[in-house]
Protein backbone atom coordinates (compact mmCIF):
# COMPACT_ATOMS: atom_id res chain seq x y z
CA UNK A 1 0.00 0.00 0.00
CA UNK A 2 2.76 2.53 0.44
CA UNK A 3 4.03 1.41 -2.91
CA UNK A 4 0.93 2.32 -4.56
CA UNK A 5 1.10 6.03 -2.54
CA UNK A 6 4.30 6.23 -3.55
CA UNK A 7 3.81 5.36 -7.03
CA UNK A 8 1.70 8.58 -7.97
CA UNK A 9 4.35 10.83 -6.07
CA UNK A 10 3.66 12.87 -3.58
CA UNK A 11 2.67 16.57 -4.11
CA UNK A 12 6.35 18.83 -4.31
CA UNK A 13 5.71 20.56 -1.26
CA UNK A 14 8.60 18.22 0.69
CA UNK A 15 11.12 19.52 -2.00
CA UNK A 16 10.82 22.93 -1.01
CA UNK A 17 14.18 23.83 0.66
CA UNK A 18 13.95 27.59 2.14
CA UNK A 19 11.29 27.33 5.00
CA UNK A 20 8.37 26.15 4.77
CA UNK A 21 5.81 27.88 1.83
CA UNK A 22 2.45 30.06 2.45
CA UNK A 23 -0.54 28.29 1.72
CA UNK A 24 -1.27 30.02 -1.87
CA UNK A 25 2.24 29.30 -2.87
CA UNK A 26 1.66 25.70 -2.11
CA UNK A 27 -1.54 25.90 -4.07
CA UNK A 28 0.60 27.77 -6.62
CA UNK A 29 3.13 25.40 -6.76
CA UNK A 30 0.97 22.01 -6.88
CA UNK A 31 -2.39 23.10 -7.83
CA UNK A 32 -0.86 21.16 -11.92
CA UNK A 33 2.59 19.63 -11.48
CA UNK A 34 2.14 17.55 -14.71
CA UNK A 35 2.12 14.55 -11.57
CA UNK A 36 -0.77 12.44 -11.15
CA UNK A 37 -0.60 13.97 -7.44
CA UNK A 38 -1.59 17.57 -8.34
CA UNK A 39 -4.28 19.30 -6.83
CA UNK A 40 -5.75 19.09 -10.19
CA UNK A 41 -5.69 15.73 -10.86
CA UNK A 42 -6.72 14.95 -7.78
CA UNK A 43 -9.17 17.11 -7.96
CA UNK A 44 -10.25 15.12 -10.60
CA UNK A 45 -10.47 11.76 -9.43
CA UNK A 46 -12.43 12.94 -6.46
CA UNK A 47 -15.02 14.18 -8.92
CA UNK A 48 -15.16 10.68 -11.20
CA UNK A 49 -14.94 8.40 -8.09
CA UNK A 50 -17.99 10.64 -6.28
CA UNK A 51 -20.38 10.95 -9.30
CA UNK A 52 -20.12 7.37 -11.20
CA UNK A 53 -21.45 5.98 -7.77
CA UNK A 54 -24.55 9.02 -7.37
CA UNK A 55 -25.20 8.06 -11.19
CA UNK A 56 -24.64 4.15 -11.28
CA UNK A 57 -26.56 3.84 -7.96
CA UNK A 58 -29.64 6.14 -9.00
CA UNK A 59 -29.35 3.77 -12.67
CA UNK A 60 -29.73 0.67 -10.43
CA UNK A 61 -32.04 1.82 -7.14
CA UNK A 62 -34.65 2.69 -9.61
CA UNK A 63 -35.38 -0.80 -11.08
CA UNK A 64 -34.59 -2.04 -7.95
CA UNK A 65 -36.97 -0.15 -6.65
CA UNK A 66 -39.92 -0.20 -9.04
CA UNK A 67 -39.00 -4.13 -8.78
CA UNK A 68 -40.05 -3.55 -5.11
CA UNK A 69 -42.57 -1.73 -5.11
CA UNK A 70 -44.02 -4.08 -7.94
CA UNK A 71 -43.54 -7.09 -6.05
CA UNK A 72 -43.95 -5.65 -2.52
CA UNK A 73 -42.68 -9.37 -0.79
CA UNK A 74 -38.82 -7.80 -2.47
CA UNK A 75 -38.88 -4.55 -0.81
CA UNK A 76 -37.30 -5.57 2.82
CA UNK A 77 -35.28 -8.72 1.53
CA UNK A 78 -33.15 -6.00 -0.64
CA UNK A 79 -33.44 -3.38 1.53
CA UNK A 80 -32.05 -5.21 4.49
CA UNK A 81 -29.03 -6.70 1.77
CA UNK A 82 -28.08 -3.36 0.50
CA UNK A 83 -28.45 -2.02 4.57
CA UNK A 84 -25.96 -5.09 5.62
CA UNK A 85 -23.49 -3.31 2.99
CA UNK A 86 -24.16 0.01 4.19
CA UNK A 87 -23.21 -1.63 7.71
CA UNK A 88 -19.85 -3.08 6.41
CA UNK A 89 -16.70 -0.71 7.32
CA UNK A 90 -15.07 0.15 4.22
CA UNK A 91 -11.49 -1.08 5.18
CA UNK A 92 -12.28 -4.47 5.25
CA UNK A 93 -14.74 -4.17 1.84
CA UNK A 94 -11.62 -2.79 -0.05
CA UNK A 95 -9.31 -5.52 1.33
CA UNK A 96 -11.50 -7.81 -0.43
CA UNK A 97 -12.11 -5.74 -3.19
CA UNK A 98 -8.36 -5.53 -4.29
CA UNK A 99 -8.42 -9.18 -4.70
CA UNK A 100 -10.49 -8.33 -7.66
CA UNK A 101 -10.38 -5.14 -8.52
CA UNK A 102 -6.64 -4.17 -7.41
CA UNK A 103 -5.41 -0.91 -6.26
CA UNK A 104 -7.53 0.63 -8.55
CA UNK A 105 -10.59 3.69 -8.93
CA UNK A 106 -13.02 0.51 -9.65
CA UNK A 107 -12.22 -0.49 -5.64
CA UNK A 108 -13.73 2.47 -4.35
CA UNK A 109 -16.32 3.24 -6.91
CA UNK A 110 -17.83 -0.03 -6.37
CA UNK A 111 -18.90 -0.17 -2.36
CA UNK A 112 -19.57 3.83 -2.79
CA UNK A 113 -22.45 2.88 -5.32
CA UNK A 114 -23.48 -0.04 -3.13
CA UNK A 115 -24.04 2.98 -0.56
CA UNK A 116 -25.87 4.71 -2.83
CA UNK A 117 -28.11 2.30 -3.69
CA UNK A 118 -28.86 1.59 0.06
CA UNK A 119 -30.35 4.95 0.39
CA UNK A 120 -32.01 5.45 -3.02
CA UNK A 121 -34.00 1.82 -2.90
CA UNK A 122 -35.71 3.41 0.33
CA UNK A 123 -36.17 6.76 -2.00
CA UNK A 124 -37.62 5.21 -4.97
CA UNK A 125 -40.35 3.03 -2.92
CA UNK A 126 -41.39 5.93 -0.73
CA UNK A 127 -41.49 8.12 -3.62
CA UNK A 128 -43.66 6.08 -5.34
CA UNK A 129 -45.45 5.57 -2.38
CA UNK A 130 -46.50 9.64 -2.10
CA UNK A 131 -48.33 8.99 -5.28
CA UNK A 132 -51.68 9.56 -4.07
CA UNK A 133 -54.43 6.55 -4.90
CA UNK A 134 -56.63 8.37 -6.56
CA UNK A 135 -54.20 9.83 -8.80
CA UNK A 136 -52.95 6.47 -9.74
CA UNK A 137 -56.91 5.50 -9.85
CA UNK A 138 -57.43 8.51 -12.26
CA UNK A 139 -54.59 7.75 -14.31
CA UNK A 140 -55.98 3.86 -14.93
CA UNK A 141 -59.12 5.03 -15.51
CA UNK A 142 -58.05 7.72 -18.17
CA UNK A 143 -56.66 4.80 -20.16
CA UNK A 144 -52.83 5.59 -19.06
CA UNK A 145 -50.64 2.07 -20.57
CA UNK A 146 -49.01 0.87 -17.32
CA UNK A 147 -45.57 1.88 -18.54
CA UNK A 148 -46.73 5.48 -19.54
CA UNK A 149 -48.42 5.96 -16.35
CA UNK A 150 -44.90 4.88 -14.72
CA UNK A 151 -43.12 7.53 -17.08
CA UNK A 152 -45.41 10.60 -16.94
CA UNK A 153 -47.32 10.55 -13.60
CA UNK A 154 -45.58 7.94 -11.04
CA UNK A 155 -42.08 8.52 -11.16
CA UNK A 156 -42.65 12.89 -11.55
CA UNK A 157 -44.90 12.55 -8.99
CA UNK A 158 -42.07 10.55 -6.95
CA UNK A 159 -39.17 12.78 -7.85
CA UNK A 160 -38.83 15.70 -5.27
CA UNK A 161 -38.59 12.38 -2.57
CA UNK A 162 -35.89 10.50 -4.77
CA UNK A 163 -34.07 13.92 -4.91
CA UNK A 164 -33.61 14.73 -1.40
CA UNK A 165 -32.59 10.79 -1.33
CA UNK A 166 -29.50 11.59 -3.97
CA UNK A 167 -29.24 14.81 -2.01
CA UNK A 168 -27.87 12.93 0.83
CA UNK A 169 -26.03 10.27 -1.13
CA UNK A 170 -23.88 12.95 -3.79
CA UNK A 171 -23.10 14.76 -0.33
CA UNK A 172 -21.97 11.40 1.32
CA UNK A 173 -20.14 10.03 -1.33
CA UNK A 174 -18.09 13.28 -1.95
CA UNK A 175 -17.13 13.07 1.13
CA UNK A 176 -16.27 9.57 1.74
CA UNK A 177 -13.97 8.88 -1.33
CA UNK A 178 -11.12 10.75 0.69
CA UNK A 179 -11.41 6.87 2.61
CA UNK A 180 -10.35 5.69 -0.26
CA UNK A 181 -6.64 6.62 0.14
CA UNK A 182 -5.78 3.87 2.19
CA UNK A 183 -5.21 2.12 -0.74
CA UNK A 184 -3.98 4.94 -2.44
CA UNK A 185 -7.26 6.12 -4.37
CA UNK A 186 -8.69 8.59 -2.20
CA UNK A 187 -8.79 11.34 -4.71
CA UNK A 188 -8.87 14.76 -2.57
CA UNK A 189 -8.06 12.68 0.31
CA UNK A 190 -4.88 12.08 -0.73
CA UNK A 191 -3.73 15.53 1.09
CA UNK A 192 -4.36 14.06 4.28
CA UNK A 193 -2.49 11.12 4.49
CA UNK A 194 0.14 13.09 4.71
CA UNK A 195 -0.43 14.97 7.26
CA UNK A 196 0.83 12.62 9.83
CA UNK A 197 4.10 12.19 7.70
CA UNK A 198 4.67 15.74 8.02
CA UNK A 199 2.80 18.70 10.50
CA UNK A 200 1.98 20.60 7.62
CA UNK A 201 -1.45 22.11 7.42
CA UNK A 202 -1.90 23.57 3.62
CA UNK A 203 -2.78 20.21 1.92
CA UNK A 204 -5.53 19.22 4.77
CA UNK A 205 -6.95 22.57 4.68
CA UNK A 206 -6.78 22.56 0.69
CA UNK A 207 -8.19 19.26 1.33
CA UNK A 208 -11.16 19.88 3.14
CA UNK A 209 -12.36 23.16 1.94
CA UNK A 210 -12.17 21.70 -1.92
CA UNK A 211 -14.40 18.84 -0.21
CA UNK A 212 -17.13 20.40 1.50
CA UNK A 213 -16.87 22.50 -2.12
CA UNK A 214 -17.83 19.84 -4.28
CA UNK A 215 -20.09 18.98 -1.88
CA UNK A 216 -22.00 22.03 -1.99
CA UNK A 217 -21.65 22.02 -5.50
CA UNK A 218 -23.23 19.05 -6.26
CA UNK A 219 -26.16 19.68 -3.68
CA UNK A 220 -26.99 23.61 -5.53
CA UNK A 221 -27.28 21.64 -8.42
CA UNK A 222 -29.64 19.35 -7.50
CA UNK A 223 -31.63 21.77 -5.99
CA UNK A 224 -31.46 23.60 -9.00
CA UNK A 225 -32.56 20.84 -10.89
CA UNK A 226 -35.50 19.96 -8.11
CA UNK A 227 -36.93 23.54 -9.17
CA UNK A 228 -36.80 23.00 -12.74
CA UNK A 229 -37.72 19.37 -12.71
CA UNK A 230 -40.57 19.73 -10.07
CA UNK A 231 -42.15 23.60 -10.21
CA UNK A 232 -45.67 22.01 -8.74
CA UNK A 233 -43.83 20.99 -5.24
CA UNK A 234 -42.54 24.96 -5.14
CA UNK A 235 -46.33 26.12 -6.16
CA UNK A 236 -47.34 24.28 -3.63
CA UNK A 237 -45.60 25.72 -0.89
CA UNK A 238 -46.42 29.54 -2.17
CA UNK A 239 -50.30 29.17 -2.29
CA UNK B 1 -76.66 2.49 -23.90
CA UNK B 2 -74.50 0.36 -21.07
CA UNK B 3 -76.21 -3.30 -19.94
CA UNK B 4 -75.42 -4.71 -17.33
CA UNK B 5 -76.53 -8.52 -18.09
CA UNK B 6 -76.57 -10.75 -14.87
CA UNK B 7 -73.45 -9.62 -14.06
CA UNK B 8 -71.17 -10.79 -11.01
CA UNK B 9 -68.02 -10.11 -9.32
CA UNK B 10 -67.06 -12.25 -6.73
CA UNK B 11 -63.59 -11.91 -5.05
CA UNK B 12 -61.11 -14.86 -4.52
CA UNK B 13 -61.75 -14.95 -0.83
CA UNK B 14 -65.92 -15.76 -1.77
CA UNK B 15 -67.16 -12.28 -0.89
CA UNK B 16 -69.39 -11.57 -3.25
CA UNK B 17 -69.59 -7.19 -4.33
CA UNK B 18 -71.92 -7.36 -6.80
CA UNK B 19 -74.78 -10.23 -7.20
CA UNK B 20 -76.46 -10.74 -10.86
CA UNK B 21 -76.58 -7.48 -11.58
CA UNK B 22 -79.56 -7.17 -14.69
CA UNK B 23 -80.16 -3.00 -15.64
CA UNK B 24 -79.77 -0.49 -18.71
CA UNK B 25 -78.28 2.62 -18.55
CA UNK B 26 -80.06 4.62 -21.31
CA UNK B 27 -77.92 6.81 -23.54
CA UNK B 28 -78.15 10.50 -23.06
CA UNK B 29 -79.32 9.71 -19.12
CA UNK B 30 -78.13 9.89 -15.96
CA UNK B 31 -78.23 6.43 -14.23
CA UNK B 32 -77.59 6.88 -10.52
CA UNK B 33 -76.36 3.84 -8.47
CA UNK B 34 -77.26 4.26 -4.80
CA UNK B 35 -76.89 2.43 -1.76
CA UNK B 36 -75.18 2.21 1.86
CA UNK B 37 -71.76 1.04 2.06
CA UNK B 38 -70.67 -2.19 0.88
CA UNK B 39 -73.78 -2.36 -1.82
CA UNK B 40 -71.23 -2.40 -4.85
CA UNK B 41 -71.77 0.41 -6.55
CA UNK B 42 -68.49 1.68 -7.03
CA UNK B 43 -67.41 -2.00 -7.69
CA UNK B 44 -70.50 -1.95 -10.69
CA UNK B 45 -69.42 1.18 -11.97
CA UNK B 46 -65.50 0.40 -12.32
CA UNK B 47 -66.78 -2.91 -14.15
CA UNK B 48 -67.69 -0.46 -16.70
CA UNK B 49 -64.42 0.54 -18.23
CA UNK B 50 -62.35 -2.57 -16.28
CA UNK B 51 -60.70 -1.50 -13.67
CA UNK B 52 -62.38 -4.27 -12.47
CA UNK B 53 -63.32 -7.29 -14.43
CA UNK B 54 -67.07 -9.00 -13.71
CA UNK B 55 -66.62 -12.66 -12.47
CA UNK B 56 -69.85 -13.82 -14.58
CA UNK B 57 -72.09 -11.60 -16.95
CA UNK B 58 -71.67 -9.19 -19.41
CA UNK B 59 -71.18 -5.68 -19.53
CA UNK B 60 -72.67 -4.63 -23.46
CA UNK B 61 -71.45 -1.05 -24.53
CA UNK B 62 -73.72 -0.04 -26.79
CA UNK B 63 -74.00 -3.34 -27.64
CA UNK B 64 -70.38 -4.68 -27.55
CA UNK B 65 -69.24 -6.21 -24.44
CA UNK B 66 -66.69 -4.37 -22.61
CA UNK B 67 -64.31 -7.55 -21.96
CA UNK B 68 -63.89 -7.81 -26.22
CA UNK B 69 -61.90 -3.86 -25.74
CA UNK B 70 -58.83 -3.26 -24.45
CA UNK B 71 -58.94 -1.50 -21.38
CA UNK B 72 -56.89 1.37 -22.52
CA UNK B 73 -58.73 1.99 -25.49
CA UNK B 74 -61.90 1.19 -23.90
CA UNK B 75 -60.95 3.67 -20.69
CA UNK B 76 -60.15 6.51 -22.92
CA UNK B 77 -63.56 6.30 -25.09
CA UNK B 78 -64.99 7.08 -21.34
CA UNK B 79 -64.74 9.98 -19.19
CA UNK B 80 -63.97 8.99 -15.62
CA UNK B 81 -64.57 11.82 -12.50
CA UNK B 82 -63.49 10.80 -9.03
CA UNK B 83 -64.25 11.66 -5.07
CA UNK B 84 -61.18 13.35 -4.52
CA UNK B 85 -61.05 14.74 -8.48
CA UNK B 86 -57.63 12.73 -8.90
CA UNK B 87 -55.90 15.71 -10.79
CA UNK B 88 -52.38 15.43 -11.63
CA UNK B 89 -50.13 17.53 -8.71
CA UNK B 90 -47.55 18.11 -11.43
CA UNK B 91 -49.10 19.05 -14.33
CA UNK B 92 -51.14 22.51 -14.94
CA UNK B 93 -54.57 22.73 -15.25
CA UNK B 94 -54.56 23.01 -19.01
CA UNK B 95 -52.25 19.75 -19.10
CA UNK B 96 -54.88 18.07 -16.90
CA UNK B 97 -57.76 18.35 -18.48
CA UNK B 98 -55.61 17.81 -22.31
CA UNK B 99 -54.58 14.43 -20.32
CA UNK B 100 -56.73 12.06 -22.93
CA UNK B 101 -56.67 14.28 -25.87
CA UNK B 102 -52.89 13.60 -25.44
CA UNK B 103 -53.49 9.60 -25.21
CA UNK B 104 -54.96 9.77 -28.24
CA UNK B 105 -52.58 11.66 -29.96
CA UNK B 106 -54.68 14.97 -30.47
CA UNK B 107 -52.36 17.73 -31.82
CA UNK B 108 -50.74 20.19 -29.01
CA UNK B 109 -52.43 23.11 -30.07
CA UNK B 110 -55.31 21.66 -30.39
CA UNK B 111 -55.37 19.95 -27.01
CA UNK B 112 -54.78 23.44 -25.37
CA UNK B 113 -57.86 25.04 -27.17
CA UNK B 114 -60.20 22.21 -25.87
CA UNK B 115 -58.72 22.40 -22.36
CA UNK B 116 -58.96 26.25 -22.37
CA UNK B 117 -62.92 26.02 -24.27
CA UNK B 118 -63.49 23.15 -21.38
CA UNK B 119 -62.33 25.65 -18.54
CA UNK B 120 -65.01 27.83 -19.43
CA UNK B 121 -67.49 25.53 -19.72
CA UNK B 122 -67.33 24.25 -16.43
CA UNK B 123 -67.43 27.79 -14.96
CA UNK B 124 -63.51 28.45 -14.60
CA UNK B 125 -61.44 31.90 -15.47
CA UNK B 126 -59.20 30.24 -18.28
CA UNK B 127 -56.44 32.28 -16.96
CA UNK B 128 -56.26 29.40 -13.99
CA UNK B 129 -55.15 27.19 -16.89
CA UNK B 130 -51.58 27.83 -15.88
CA UNK B 131 -52.28 26.78 -11.92
CA UNK B 132 -50.98 23.70 -10.71
CA UNK B 133 -53.99 21.47 -8.58
CA UNK B 134 -52.71 22.52 -5.22
CA UNK B 135 -53.11 26.37 -5.80
CA UNK B 136 -57.25 25.62 -6.59
CA UNK B 137 -60.15 25.12 -4.17
CA UNK B 138 -61.65 21.41 -3.42
CA UNK B 139 -64.55 22.70 -5.72
CA UNK B 140 -62.36 24.25 -8.75
CA UNK B 141 -60.56 20.68 -8.50
CA UNK B 142 -63.87 18.91 -8.67
CA UNK B 143 -64.98 20.93 -11.71
CA UNK B 144 -61.63 20.77 -13.27
CA UNK B 145 -61.68 16.97 -12.82
CA UNK B 146 -65.35 17.26 -14.93
CA UNK B 147 -63.56 19.41 -17.37
CA UNK B 148 -61.11 16.64 -18.09
CA UNK B 149 -63.94 13.77 -17.99
CA UNK B 150 -65.33 15.69 -21.32
CA UNK B 151 -61.69 16.87 -23.05
CA UNK B 152 -62.47 14.36 -25.47
CA UNK B 153 -66.12 14.11 -25.83
CA UNK B 154 -66.89 10.97 -24.64
CA UNK B 155 -70.10 9.60 -25.18
CA UNK B 156 -70.00 8.07 -21.82
CA UNK B 157 -69.37 9.77 -18.20
CA UNK B 158 -68.85 7.48 -15.03
CA UNK B 159 -69.00 9.46 -11.72
CA UNK B 160 -67.74 7.92 -8.35
CA UNK B 161 -68.83 9.98 -5.73
CA UNK B 162 -67.27 12.87 -6.99
CA UNK B 163 -69.18 15.78 -4.60
CA UNK B 164 -68.93 13.84 -1.95
CA UNK B 165 -65.96 15.41 -0.53
CA UNK B 166 -67.06 19.04 -0.77
CA UNK B 167 -68.43 21.61 1.66
CA UNK B 168 -72.90 21.30 1.15
CA UNK B 169 -72.57 24.91 -0.37
CA UNK B 170 -70.13 23.73 -3.14
CA UNK B 171 -71.98 20.64 -3.72
CA UNK B 172 -75.19 22.00 -4.93
CA UNK B 173 -73.48 24.43 -6.81
CA UNK B 174 -71.14 21.28 -8.60
CA UNK B 175 -74.99 19.34 -8.91
CA UNK B 176 -76.67 22.25 -10.79
CA UNK B 177 -73.29 22.96 -12.95
CA UNK B 178 -73.65 19.01 -13.68
CA UNK B 179 -77.70 19.25 -14.63
CA UNK B 180 -76.74 21.96 -17.03
CA UNK B 181 -74.22 20.97 -18.51
CA UNK B 182 -76.25 17.74 -19.20
CA UNK B 183 -78.75 19.62 -20.57
CA UNK B 184 -76.54 20.76 -23.44
CA UNK B 185 -74.34 17.58 -23.88
CA UNK B 186 -76.46 14.34 -23.07
CA UNK B 187 -73.97 12.11 -22.26
CA UNK B 188 -74.91 8.83 -21.52
CA UNK B 189 -73.80 9.13 -17.54
CA UNK B 190 -73.23 6.75 -14.67
CA UNK B 191 -73.16 8.40 -11.43
CA UNK B 192 -72.71 6.55 -7.97
CA UNK B 193 -73.56 8.14 -4.66
CA UNK B 194 -74.42 7.40 -0.93
CA UNK B 195 -76.30 10.32 -1.04
CA UNK B 196 -79.87 9.17 -1.70
CA UNK B 197 -81.03 13.50 -2.36
CA UNK B 198 -78.35 14.05 -4.69
CA UNK B 199 -79.78 10.50 -6.52
CA UNK B 200 -82.75 11.73 -6.59
CA UNK B 201 -81.97 15.24 -7.64
CA UNK B 202 -79.29 14.74 -10.24
CA UNK B 203 -80.93 11.03 -11.76
CA UNK B 204 -83.00 10.26 -14.66
CA UNK B 205 -83.43 6.45 -13.35
CA UNK B 206 -82.18 5.73 -10.04
CA UNK B 207 -80.44 2.17 -9.32
CA UNK B 208 -81.01 1.73 -5.51
CA UNK B 209 -78.49 -0.98 -4.26
CA UNK B 210 -78.15 -3.23 -1.39
CA UNK B 211 -75.78 -4.50 0.43
CA UNK B 212 -74.20 -7.77 -1.28
CA UNK B 213 -74.84 -6.45 -4.52
CA UNK B 214 -78.06 -6.74 -5.34
CA UNK B 215 -80.67 -4.29 -6.84
CA UNK B 216 -83.21 -3.63 -4.80
CA UNK B 217 -85.12 -1.42 -6.84
CA UNK B 218 -84.34 0.32 -10.40
CA UNK B 219 -87.07 3.59 -11.20
CA UNK B 220 -87.11 7.60 -11.85
CA UNK B 221 -86.87 9.00 -8.47
CA UNK B 222 -90.37 9.91 -8.57
CA UNK B 223 -91.70 6.64 -8.63
CA UNK B 224 -89.19 5.60 -6.20
CA UNK B 225 -90.31 8.30 -3.45
CA UNK B 226 -94.05 7.43 -4.15
CA UNK B 227 -93.64 3.78 -4.87
CA UNK B 228 -90.67 2.36 -2.61
CA UNK B 229 -90.73 -1.63 -3.73
CA UNK B 230 -89.65 -2.79 -0.29
CA UNK B 231 -88.98 -1.50 3.43
CA UNK B 232 -85.31 -1.39 2.49
CA UNK B 233 -85.81 1.28 0.05
CA UNK B 234 -88.72 3.06 1.90
CA UNK B 235 -85.84 3.02 5.02
CA UNK B 236 -83.00 4.45 2.70
CA UNK B 237 -85.17 6.98 0.99
CA UNK B 238 -85.63 8.37 4.46
CA UNK B 239 -88.75 10.86 6.01
CA UNK B 240 -90.19 13.13 4.24
CA UNK B 241 -90.74 11.35 1.18
CA UNK B 242 -94.19 12.76 0.44
CA UNK B 243 -92.82 16.45 0.45
CA UNK B 244 -89.35 15.44 -1.71
CA UNK B 245 -91.81 14.02 -4.11
CA UNK B 246 -93.47 17.05 -4.61
CA UNK B 247 -90.02 18.63 -6.61
CA UNK B 248 -90.88 16.67 -9.25
CA UNK B 249 -94.70 18.23 -9.43
CA UNK B 250 -94.45 21.24 -11.82
CA UNK B 251 -96.14 24.41 -11.05
CA UNK B 252 -96.84 25.33 -14.22
CA UNK B 253 -100.90 24.90 -14.25
CA UNK B 254 -101.12 26.35 -10.69
CA UNK B 255 -103.82 29.08 -10.72
CA UNK B 256 -102.39 32.64 -9.79
CA UNK B 257 -104.44 35.40 -8.71
CA UNK B 258 -103.18 38.99 -9.74
CA UNK B 259 -106.14 40.84 -7.86
CA UNK B 260 -104.14 40.66 -4.63
CA UNK B 261 -101.86 43.44 -5.11
CA UNK B 262 -101.81 46.73 -3.78
CA UNK B 263 -98.92 49.46 -3.77
CA UNK B 264 -96.92 51.27 -1.32
CA UNK B 265 -98.85 53.27 0.79
CA UNK B 266 -101.76 51.42 1.34
CA UNK B 267 -103.58 52.39 4.47
CA UNK B 268 -106.74 49.89 4.60
CA UNK B 269 -109.93 49.70 2.72
CA UNK B 270 -110.04 46.24 0.92
CA UNK B 271 -111.96 42.88 3.00
CA UNK B 272 -109.44 40.60 1.85
CA UNK B 273 -107.31 39.03 5.25
CA UNK B 274 -103.79 39.43 3.99
CA UNK B 275 -102.41 41.49 0.30
CA UNK B 276 -99.36 41.71 -1.04
CA UNK B 277 -97.49 45.02 -1.36
CA UNK B 278 -95.51 45.80 -4.34
CA UNK B 279 -92.81 48.55 -4.81
CA UNK B 280 -93.58 50.37 -8.00
CA UNK B 281 -90.89 48.75 -10.24
CA UNK B 282 -92.79 45.65 -8.86
CA UNK B 283 -91.10 44.10 -6.60
CA UNK B 284 -92.34 42.19 -3.64
CA UNK B 285 -92.24 44.23 -0.47
CA UNK B 286 -94.26 42.21 1.57
CA UNK B 287 -97.93 41.04 3.37
CA UNK B 288 -100.15 43.78 4.86
CA UNK B 289 -103.18 42.86 6.81
CA UNK B 290 -106.63 43.78 4.40
CA UNK B 291 -107.11 47.19 6.78
CA UNK B 292 -103.92 48.57 6.49
CA UNK B 293 -102.07 48.10 9.89
CA UNK B 294 -99.44 46.17 10.69
CA UNK B 295 -95.70 46.70 8.82
CA UNK B 296 -95.03 44.68 5.66
CA UNK B 297 -95.10 40.91 6.76
CA UNK B 298 -92.17 38.25 5.44
CA UNK B 299 -93.01 36.57 2.05
CA UNK B 300 -91.62 33.72 0.22
CA UNK B 301 -91.49 33.57 -3.70
CA UNK B 302 -91.26 30.81 -6.10
CA UNK B 303 -90.65 31.02 -10.10
CA UNK B 304 -93.68 29.29 -11.63
CA UNK B 305 -93.22 26.54 -14.57
CA UNK B 306 -89.62 26.95 -12.95
CA UNK B 307 -89.78 26.10 -9.41
CA UNK B 308 -91.37 22.88 -8.30
CA UNK B 309 -94.66 22.32 -5.90
CA UNK B 310 -91.90 21.76 -3.14
CA UNK B 311 -90.58 25.44 -4.18
CA UNK B 312 -94.38 26.99 -3.99
CA UNK B 313 -95.01 25.36 -0.73
CA UNK B 314 -92.49 26.46 0.62
CA UNK B 315 -92.79 29.89 -0.35
CA UNK B 316 -96.39 29.92 1.18
CA UNK B 317 -95.30 28.81 4.61
CA UNK B 318 -93.27 31.21 4.77
CA UNK B 319 -95.65 34.13 4.91
CA UNK B 320 -98.35 34.35 7.31
CA UNK B 321 -100.96 34.60 4.95
CA UNK B 322 -100.22 31.46 3.40
CA UNK B 323 -100.06 32.26 0.19
CA UNK B 324 -97.10 32.17 -2.26
CA UNK B 325 -95.80 35.18 -4.77
CA UNK B 326 -95.12 33.99 -8.19
CA UNK B 327 -92.50 36.10 -9.36
CA UNK B 328 -90.55 36.35 -12.71
CA UNK B 329 -87.26 36.13 -14.03
CA UNK B 330 -86.29 39.55 -13.17
CA UNK B 331 -87.73 39.11 -9.80
CA UNK B 332 -91.39 41.33 -10.65
CA UNK B 333 -94.77 39.95 -8.83
CA UNK B 334 -96.22 37.67 -11.68
CA UNK B 335 -99.34 36.70 -9.23
CA UNK B 336 -99.83 35.38 -5.74
CA UNK B 337 -100.89 31.47 -5.57
CA UNK B 338 -103.33 31.54 -2.72
CA UNK B 339 -103.75 28.21 -0.18
CA UNK B 340 -106.76 26.97 -2.44
CA UNK B 341 -104.56 27.13 -5.48
CA UNK B 342 -102.01 25.30 -3.79
CA UNK B 343 -104.71 22.57 -2.92
CA UNK B 344 -106.15 21.69 -5.73
CA UNK B 345 -102.54 21.59 -7.06
CA UNK B 346 -101.64 19.14 -4.20
CA UNK B 347 -104.90 17.26 -4.57
CA UNK B 348 -103.92 16.94 -8.01
CA UNK B 349 -100.40 15.77 -7.29
CA UNK B 350 -101.45 12.77 -4.81
CA UNK B 351 -104.06 11.60 -7.67
CA UNK B 352 -100.93 11.35 -10.40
Amino acid sequence: MRDALLADGPPAIWLVADGPPTIWEWIARNWDTGRGGSIKNLLGDHLVMSLVPIVAGLALALPLGLASVRWRWLYQPTAGLFNVIYALPSLPVFMLLISVTGLSKTTVIIPLTFYAIAVLIPAVVDGLGSVPDHVRQSAVAMGFTPLRRLLRVELPIATPVVLAGLRVVAVSSISLVSVGAVIGEGGLGMLFTRAYQNPFLPPVIVGIVLIVALALVADALLVLAQRLLTPWVRARRAS
Amino acid sequence: MITFDSVTKRYPDGTVAVDHLSLEAPTGEVTVFVGPSGCGKTTSLRMINRMIDATEGEILLDGRPVREIDPPTLRRGIGYVIQQAGLFPHKKIVDNIATVPHLLGWDRGKARARAMELLERVGLDPAMGERYPFQLSGGQQQRVGVARALAADPPVLLMDEPFSAVDPIVRTSLQDELLRLQAELNKTIVFVTHDIDEAIKLGDRVAVLRVGGRLAQLADPKTLLSEPADDFVREFLGRDRGIRRLQFVSTEGLRLRTDLTVPEGYEGGRSEPWLLVVTKDGRPLGWIAGDGRGGPEPYGTFRPGQDSMRAALDAALLSPSGCAVAVDEEGKVAGVATREALDAALAEAADA
